[in-house]
């Protein structure tokens, strides 16, 4: 059992570290995309030959985040076939196909416009290449869609069913992973966030055009754009934000408990704007929860319930069960204890053992009798793989400050969008020395709210790999420790390499500016 | 019911297929990475043959990653059982690809830390590494490899792991088999022989044009060789097959020379790509300035490509035989996803011509002029 834990350590830091490294990339390519977009828009309706000037310029850039989006990615995919392998049959039935859907609909068509965007300025007319920018930064957020629709399934397994006869859940309704109201709302964050890292990198690397007086007409314009569409990113990150907390209140309570550090729930539960976790605490422990904090009260009910006095459960509340809930059908149940759902577990995967009895034995009554048991258990199956409640608890520290830190950030993006346009229309930004700071220290920041957004999403929702379904321990290959070590580390050296490099081309470039060699 | 059900598996196998095809036509950028330090002599013609694969790579990375997408998606198995299994084969092959991935947009730019000549190096790895061990990695589909497969796994809470593979090596094992590397060095001659046709294609410059037609000659001739080698050994071979109505694995001697017999369009198939490929090569080589043998050559190898895909999986054969437990075997019937998956995906692939078809319209589009030169010396976006 030890070996098994260091090698899914192994295997889950080797994913984490590929998928940070991926994340940093990605909402760039998002972002700047469809800024670039808008650039040559304008180019194209004005024949403004500066706009031209402008729209190269950025497209440079991206060209240089692109690539290495690209190197980290193939990776990703690839790991849940190498390091995932029990997981690739237990659900690839219904996991691969957004993969592959992925590849078909988006990956060839990045690949094939963004050669016409580099390369065919001279090669094609003006509105195919205004067409091909399009068509490359659409096809990017295409991509975001269908590896969103995989991830919200992991975190809410809907539209498919078990099957005994090959160990493993099969699909039965395709839209009811592509609607999923989790996906749908976890494709909108994901994207408006990458617009919200485009508009903050764009500004700031043109706050510091005007703080070294260069590029003037360039940083002007490009603030303007950037920091709109920055603006309209975070709104829309704001508001599918709120819903992804409703979401993730119904279908991950555990998530939600951990991301506000609420050991205790109650009616009318205050939100906890900002706090100091009070190292000590366990949830079989009566230390207080917080150090320091600034309690809203209620906010959080009317932000998970939609109602002021609506019950939020903590974490020992779902460990002992015992208050009104949902289940995954919508109806009105008294939530099991964690030791009830193990129970429960243990008698699925005791069903389909026996279900693969009496086929061997071709004895039809037993395999309906078992399978009856399999179908009433069904939906705890994972919590049959649990050992112990505490497995059942996320890292509350990692999950409650990451969740805190995107907050903040996210709602100071919003501010700072709105002065940058302001100072911008007023004709005021250019002489604010201390502004053009903020806006460069501010690029930064953007990284490290998306990164955390996505370790409060991932964090969050360990034990899991699916929902309820499966546990991330029994999810993985059966391999070497130490080949997983290796590649763990071949993968963290290659990378940084490349990330300093690329950190290295975007500074000379931005060094460079438009001029010509 | 029963009937749709293998339909739609022999489908998916059939875009499996079709997808491992393209991929190696289009590993003919790998090929052309493979030659850059011994075609081009001086920093112009460097320029002109990165920039000429550097518009084209991206369709064979993203080949690759559709090909994985697809495979899982139609056969899961087959994902969950070699990826995991094989893991150091399969990873020394995608850290091959993820050295590409930023070489060409890194090489020349200032700041890029590790220098052109590093840069150029990662092309050169990926060039020979990345069709090299493909070729490896696919001739297991014939040679076979050392796994387990027990779906019962999963109702042992302490080792649920269905997949297992019997052997330390991981997949390093496959170098050892001799089948599997007179495929790898097959694939690896196929792509430096396209790869020459290709700049012949697509690069408009004397001195280049030779050099290249002398590498389609050499290259070529050991091509062959080698290729004609891995198909007489694999006529030869004795392999598996599966009984359709109880899914038993059985050994059968010159199972894949059978399987041409018992499907004689698939040998037809076989024999017309062999003859495109041989004529591409014969008129590179000999013609007055012929400049199409890339195409010809390329149909040719999708054929035979195609043709060796559907030996390995039509016909009642395990395309991943296990040598650890026959019965472990992979067919496309025991691996593939669910006929509702298999449908549904199959909606989707009609989406395959037309992406082909705007591939194809773009292609032609940026490559109605050849590369020059005089481009190269433009201030014009170029790696």
């Amino acid at each position: 059992m030890n070996d098994l834990f260091t090698l899914v350590d192994w295997s889950r830091a080797q994913f984490a570290l590929t998928a940070i490294y991926h994340w940093l990339f990605v909402p760039l390519t998002l972002g700047l995309g469809i800024i670039v977009s808008i650039m040559e828009t304008i180019y194209y309706r004005t024949g403004d030959e500066r706009w031209k000037t402008i729209t190269k310029y950025w497209m440079t850039l991206f060209g240089v985040n692109f690539a290495i989006g690209v190197a980290t990615g193939i990776i990703l995919e690839f790991q849940f076939g190498t390091n995932w392998s029990n997981y690739s049959w237990f659900v690839g039935d219904i996991f691969g196909a957004p993969l592959a859907i992925e590849g078909i609909m988006a990956f060839f068509m990045e690949a094939t416009f963004i050669a016409v965007m580099f390369f065919g300025w001279n090669k094609v007319s003006k509105r195919f290449h205004l067409a091909s920018t399009w068509l490359t930064a659409i096809g990017a957020s295409i991509s975001a869609l269908w590896i969103l629709v995989a991830n919200s399934w992991m975190q809410y397994p809907v539209g498919m069913k078990f099957d005994p006869e090959t160990a493993r859940n099969v699909m039965d309704d395709f839209w009811a992973l592509v609607l999923s109201p989790v996906a749908v709302n976890k494709f909108f964050h994901a994207v408006s966030a990458g617009w919200v890292l485009g508009g903050i990198f764009v500004v700031g690397v043109s706050a510091w055009y005007l703080l070294k007086n260069r590029e003037n007409f360039l940083a002007k314009q490009s603030i303007r754009v950037g920091a709109w569409v920055g603006l309209v990113g975070a709104l829309v990150v704001a508001y599918t934000g709120d819903g992804s907390a409703y979401q993730v209140a119904d279908k991950q309570p555990m998530k939600l408990a951990a991301m506000e550090g609420v050991y205790h729930g109650k009616e009318g539960q205050e939100l906890i704007a900002f706090g100091i976790l009070n190292p000590a605490k366990e949830f079989n422990n009566n230390e207080k929860e917080f150090l320091f904090d600034i309690p809203i009260p209620k906010l959080l009910s009317i932000l998970a319930t939609r109602q002021v006095d609506g019950f939020v459960p903590g974490i020992n509340d779902i460990i002992d069960g015992g208050y009104p809930d949902k289940n995954l059908k919508g109806e009105e149940i008294i939530a099991l204890s964690a030791q009830e759902k193990m129970e429960r577990g243990r008698l699925a995967i005791a069903a389909l053992a026996d279900f693969n009895t009496a086929r061997q034995n071709n004895d039809t009554t037993a395999m309906n009798e078992a399978r009856a048991r399999l179908d009433a258990n069904y939906e705890y199956f994972g919590y049959g793989y649990v050992d112990s409640v505490e497995q059942l608890i996320p890292h509350v520290p990692f999950v409650f400050y990451s969740f805190h830190i995107m907050i903040i950030l996210g709602g100071y993006f919003i501010l700072f969008f709105i002065l940058v346009l302001i100072l911008s229309y007023k004709e005021k930004l250019h002489n604010l020395k201390w502004m053009l700071w903020v806006a460069i220290l501010t690029i930064p920041l953007g990284y490290v709210c998306l990164e955390a957004g996505w370790i409060v999403a991932e964090m969050g929702r360990q034990p899991w790999v699916i929902q309820d379904i499966m546990p991330t321990f029994a999810a993985i290959s059966k391999i070497e420790v130490a080949s997983v070590q290796t590649t763990f580390w071949l993968f963290a050296a290659l990378f940084t390499i490349l990330l300093i490099a690329e950190v290295g081309i975007m500074l000379k470039q931005i060094k460079k500016g438009t001029e010509k060699k | 019911m029963e009937l749709n059900e293998l339909f739609y598996q022999h489908y998916w196998w059939f875009l499996i297929s079709l997808l491992g095809a393209i991929l190696v036509f289009l590993l003919f950028v790998q090929g052309g990475q493979s030659l850059l330090a011994t075609m081009g002599k001086n920093e112009i013609e460097k320029s002109m043959m990165v920039n000429s694969l550097g518009r084209k790579w991206e369709f064979t990375f993203t080949t690759l990653v559709v090909f994985g997408g697809a495979f899982f998606a139609s056969f899961p198995l087959f994902y969950s059982t070699s990826f995991g299994g094989a893991y150091w084969l399969w990873m020394a092959i995608l850290f091959s690809f993820i050295i590409q991935a930023v070489s060409y947009e890194y090489r020349s730019k200032s700041g890029n830390f590790l220098g052109k000549k590093t840069y150029d190096a990662f092309l050169f790895v990926n060039g020979v590494v990345g069709p090299l061990l493909l070729g490896v990695a696919v001739g297991t589909f014939f040679t076979g490899a050392d796994f387990v497969v027990d779906k019962a796994n999963l109702t042992t809470p302490g080792a649920p792991v269905i997949s297992s593979w019997t052997n330390d090596w991981n997949g390093l094992e496959a170098l050892l088999d001799v089948r599997n590397l007179l495929l790898g060095i097959t694939v690896l001659l196929l792509a430096r022989t396209q790869g020459a046709l290709y700049f012949m294609n697509n690069i408009k410059d004397d001195t280049l044009f030779e050099r290249a037609r002398k590498q389609v000659l050499v290259n070529g001739i050991v091509f062959v060789l080698f290729f004609l080698s891995f198909v007489a050994a694999t006529l030869m071979a004795t392999g598996y097959e599966t009984n359709p109505l109880t899914g038993e694995v059985f050994t059968r001697p010159y199972k894949y020379f059978y399987n041409f017999v018992e499907m004689p369009w698939v040998a037809f198939m076989f024999l017309v790509g062999v003859v495109l490929v041989l004529y591409a090569l014969i008129r590179s080589v000999f013609g007055q300035h012929f400049t199409r043998g890339i195409w010809f050559s390329g149909i040719g190898t999708v054929l035979v490509v195609l043709s060796l895909f559907f030996i390995a999986g039509y016909n009642h054969t395990p395309y991943y035989p296990s040598a650890a437990d026959m019965q472990s075997s992979l067919t496309i019937c025991n691996s593939s996803s669910s006929l509702f998956t298999l449908k549904t995906m199959s909606v989707v692939s009609l989406l395959i011509p037309f992406v082909l078809a705007y591939i194809f319209y773009v292609w032609r589009a940026m490559d109605k002029k050849p590369i020059t030169a005089s481009e190269m010396e433009s201030n014009e976006h170029k790696y």
